[in-house]
């Protein structure tokens, strides 16, 4: 019989080895799937984690994209990993991330074609202020009416995508595109251009601020005050209430900022690797980077390599689709057995697995 | 003692669990008709020995025999069928649900309904346990809910009867009560197995005890011819040192509370009605009452979890009703709640992260906001030391240590920051002689250094032990506080029953 014991104390070990496992288990279960889709498996594998890097046909084009994808995933991942910490499910970033990008670029579209040195920063506050707005929607429902931010900021993310639509189609619509959906392209327009700092790297001001995050967040949870209370409001409510802590403020706190970041990655996104306002402009980083802050742990380093992982098996699941045919929806099936593993696996942190003989007395 | 005279015999019973042994080569022997005391303190393996008899564990070695045939219970429903039935501290019963449906949920094969609601009104009236079938479980107070559990169990013809801590939620009168039915159950022949670390009532009630340490059996007495101290010295294998309070002149007022009305939080709140004390510097005021009757409500207020109209609450003479816990804390107004894990400490978190959770305005711990690390971790190692904390060390989680020894670090990170005014909510709930002990005398010096302090407990003997004046909460109502020098047992019961001793006998 195989049962599962509690652990007295949750294992460190397997705080730091069930990722790795779960990202070992993600392999062989996609090979399976893989090689139940009549492809090779060792191919597919290898096209998804080896190729985008060390493809000497791809890796010029891919490895960019690296920094590209994992820029906007970190930097969401960091400000949701707040709210995760103290108990508070921010589930709409991807919401937060289309109205940042929208406040941002309704900026720049506002003076175009006005060349001003302060321009990108304005977007960038003016992002990082859209994402906030949107996300401070379920934190003055909660605090006010006890609603579940949960529901309300997801709810949020299909309204935010009307609104994209109606923008891309309407009032920030291209006046010179002949009538097609979508805004100007911001990588022409010089200052609103979030244009790639080192050219060819990938490396873009949102890719900077995604790693200022990870030490902004690294330095709150570990020497503040603040961080603290984030903590122990997630660990026990009752006792962060006891030491002053006030939950209305946290849950505005940890939603304002998560929202902010979000925000922040849309802004830097429509301004640089996307270019403009689209239909379809929201890709699904906000969702994404629930996965890739619970890969990491909720932790800024985890989630500094979870990023890059996740990033990787997007760019790799792309060229596989397009080297080896591989359906979408089983790269997207692909990158969901990595937080299932990693759910499973997280269970022997707590619990150890006993295989006892049945016994009788 | 003769053979026949026997009825359960326990021999080498032993049950280990990962990194513990709960129970070691454990024997004793209950007589038909006897009172058996079980004392240990906290995890010296009294539940698992119990548990072991009603067949919800099973021993990795030893037997038992019952009434002379071997005795091996798969399940508590063969326990039953043997004649061993069993009180549990906390009770399983349906709220929502009739007396006779609770207890009829409760049998193997329960009778037709008007039977079985008979059979409860002979059986509650014969032994003194009144217990109308009809009403709703819901409705009824602590003592009456045990009384359910008992008739449930008397309906059955047990021949041993087992009550885990039976008296922890009852009034004295209630224990009168309890304490008749069991000499009479006894006088009939049905052998009792009684678990308390209430001395005191096992010298009036037992006729024979066996002492648990750590698992093993240590010893065992006759209660009767035993002094109290003389058996928690051997609970615990240690000298003990009794916390003497020595009555001060009261200083000046510290606290005051001013008609304090509260409406019920939630569905199982409690509502607190029109409460007025003040505490003086020096003075500990001690709040007993039967839990559920305010105390956590009360507690909530007075450390700023709850909040009121500023008057309510006044603190030196400034109203502080509005006030959150960090603020008070900073005027030095500190609390210390009951509820160990997940309320007065986090139990995933290292001690030094719970020390600087309530200990980070006074101490000075996080100037800016900016966690002084040294700082917390030599704090935690202050009070770990100060007040004899059993723990590798500051970085083991709280939820790691013993009851006792978090208590005493919850105790002692408030102490250690020179209250003002310290409010605890059951110092020494689950807590074992030794430690028990240690926190009632530092409460003690803390008063003699001038704070003043609120104690609020069930445990009666620890409120006559340490406090200035007491009062209690019934309902939601406090009744006037009273010097506690002069109070009786029997005031005190009256006390928790919500009425005024003095008045009632004007009356």
């Amino acid at each position: 019989m195989i049962r599962l014991e509690r652990r007295p104390a949750p294992s460190r070990t397997w705080t730091y080895l069930a990722p790795l496992l779960a990202v070992l288990a993600t392999m062989i279960a996609g090979a399976i799937m893989f090689a139940l889709l009549g492809k090779d498996p060792v191919l597919a594998i290898r096209t998804i984690f080896w190729d985008p890097i060390f493809s000497a046909q791809f890796g010029a084009y891919s490895r960019p994209q690296l920094l590209i994808k994992a820029g906007p995933l970190i930097l969401i991942a960091i400000g949701l990993s707040l709210g995760f910490r103290a108990g508070i499910w921010n589930i709409g970033a991807e919401g937060q991330y289309i109205m940042g990008a929208l406040a941002g670029a309704s900026v720049a579209l506002a003076v175009y074609p006005m060349e001003l040195p302060v321009l990108l920063p304005l977007m960038v506050i003016a992002g990082a202020l859209g994402g906030w707005a949107w996300a401070m929607i379920p934190g003055v429902l909660r605090t006010m009416f006890n609603t579940n931010e949960i529901l309300v900021s997801l709810l949020l993310v299909y309204v935010a995508e009307q609104i994209l639509s109606a923008a891309a189609v309407g009032f920030l619509r291209n006046p010179e595109g002949g009538g097609f959906p979508g805004s100007r392209n911001l990588q022409s327009y010089a200052s609103a251009h979030n244009a790639e700092i080192i050219a060819g790297s990938g490396l873009h001001w949102g890719v900077v601020a995604a790693f200022i995050s990870v030490i902004a967040a690294y330095v709150l949870l570990q020497r503040h005050i603040l961080g603290f209370h984030i903590k122990l409001a997630g660990e026990a409510p009752r006792a962060a209430k006891l030491a002053g802590v006030v939950p209305a403020r946290l849950v505005l706190f940890c939603l304002g900022v998560s929202g902010a970041l979000a925000g922040m990655a849309g802004l830097f996104e429509v301004a640089g690797p996307a270019g403009k306002i689209s239909i379809d402009f929201g890709a699904g980083y906000g969702f994404t980077a629930i996965i890739v802050a619970f890969l990491g742990r909720l932790h800024p380093a985890g989630i500094l390599l979870a990023g890059l992982l996740m990033a990787l098996t997007y760019i790799g699941g792309e060229l596989a689709q397009l080297m080896l045919g591989l359906p979408a929806a089983a790269i997207q099936a692909f990158q969901g057995m990595l937080l299932f593993f990693l759910l499973a696996f997280d269970v022997f942190g707590h619990y150890r697995l006993r295989i006892a003989t049945g016994r009788t007395a | 003692m003769t053979s026949t005279d026997e009825l359960l015999a326990i021999d080498g019973v032993t049950k280990a669990y990962p990194g513990v042994v709960a129970n070691s080569d454990v024997s004793f022997r209950i007589r038909k008709g006897e009172v058996h005391a079980l004392l240990g303190e906290n995890g010296a393996g009294k539940s698992t020995l119990v548990k072991t008899i009603y067949g919800l564990v099973r021993p990795d070695a030893g037997t038992m025999t019952l009434d002379g045939q071997p005795y091996a219970p798969a399940d508590p429903s063969a326990a039953r069928q043997a004649g061993v039935a069993m009180v549990f501290q906390h009770f399983s019963l349906f709220d929502a649900l009739s007396v006779a449906e609770n207890i009829a949920l409760g049998m193997e094969t329960p009778p037709k309904r008007r039977v079985l609601a008979r059979r409860i009104r002979e059986v509650s009236e014969a032994y003194g346990l009144p217990l109308a079938p009809g009403r709703r479980v819901g409705d009824l107070s602590a003592g009456e809910r045990q009384r359910v559990e008992i008739v449930r169990c008397l309906l059955q013809n047990p021949r041993l009867l087992i009550m885990d801590e039976p008296t922890s939620v009852l009034t004295p009168q209630e224990v009168e009560i309890l304490f008749r039915t069991l000499r009479q159950l006894s006088a009939e022949g049905t052998a009792i197995l009684y678990i308390s670390h209430k001395l005191d009532e096992i010298r009036t009630l037992c006729d024979g005890a066996t002492i648990l340490r750590h698992g093993k059996v240590v010893g065992d007495c006759v209660p009767r011819e035993t002094s109290a101290r003389d058996m928690a010295e051997m609970m615990v294998a240690a000298k003990l040192d009794m916390p003497v309070k020595t009555p001060a002149a009261p200083g000046p007022e510290v606290l005051a509370v001013n008609a304090l009305s509260l409406p019920a939080q939630g569905q199982f709140g409690t509502a607190l009605k029109e409460i007025g004390f003040t505490v003086a510097a020096g003075e500990i005021l001690g709040i007993g009452g039967v839990a559920g009757n305010g105390q956590d409500e009360l507690f909530a207020v007075l450390s700023g979890e709850t909040r009121t109209e500023p008057d309510t609450v006044t603190f030196e003479g400034a109203p502080v009703g509005r006030l959150g816990p960090h603020e008070r804390r900073a005027l030095g107004l500190l609390s210390a709640p009951e509820e160990r894990l997940g309320h007065a400490a986090a139990p995933e978190m290292s001690l030094a992260d719970n020390a600087l959770m309530t200990a980070a305005r006074r101490m000075g711990l996080a100037p800016g906001g900016w966690i002084d690390r040294r700082g917390v971790r030599a704090y935690a190692e202050k009070v770990i030391a100060a007040f004899d904390v059993r723990t590798p060390g500051p970085q083991t989680a709280a939820g790691a240590l013993s009851g006792g020894n978090l208590q005493k670090f919850v105790v002692g990170r408030e102490v250690m920051q020179d209250p003002r005014l310290l409010i605890v909510n059951q110092p020494t709930w689950g807590v074992d002689a030794a430690a028990a002990a240690h926190i009632r005398k530092a409460l003690i010096r803390l008063a003699e250094q001038g704070a003043a302090l609120i104690v609020i407990s069930q445990d009666l003997d620890e409120l006559m032990e340490i406090s200035d004046r007491i009062t209690a909460i019934c309902d939601g109502r406090m009744v006037r506080p009273r010097p506690a020098a002069g109070l009786g047992m029997n005031d005190l019961g009256l006390m928790l029953g919500g009425r005024d001793p003095e008045e009632e006998a004007a009356a």
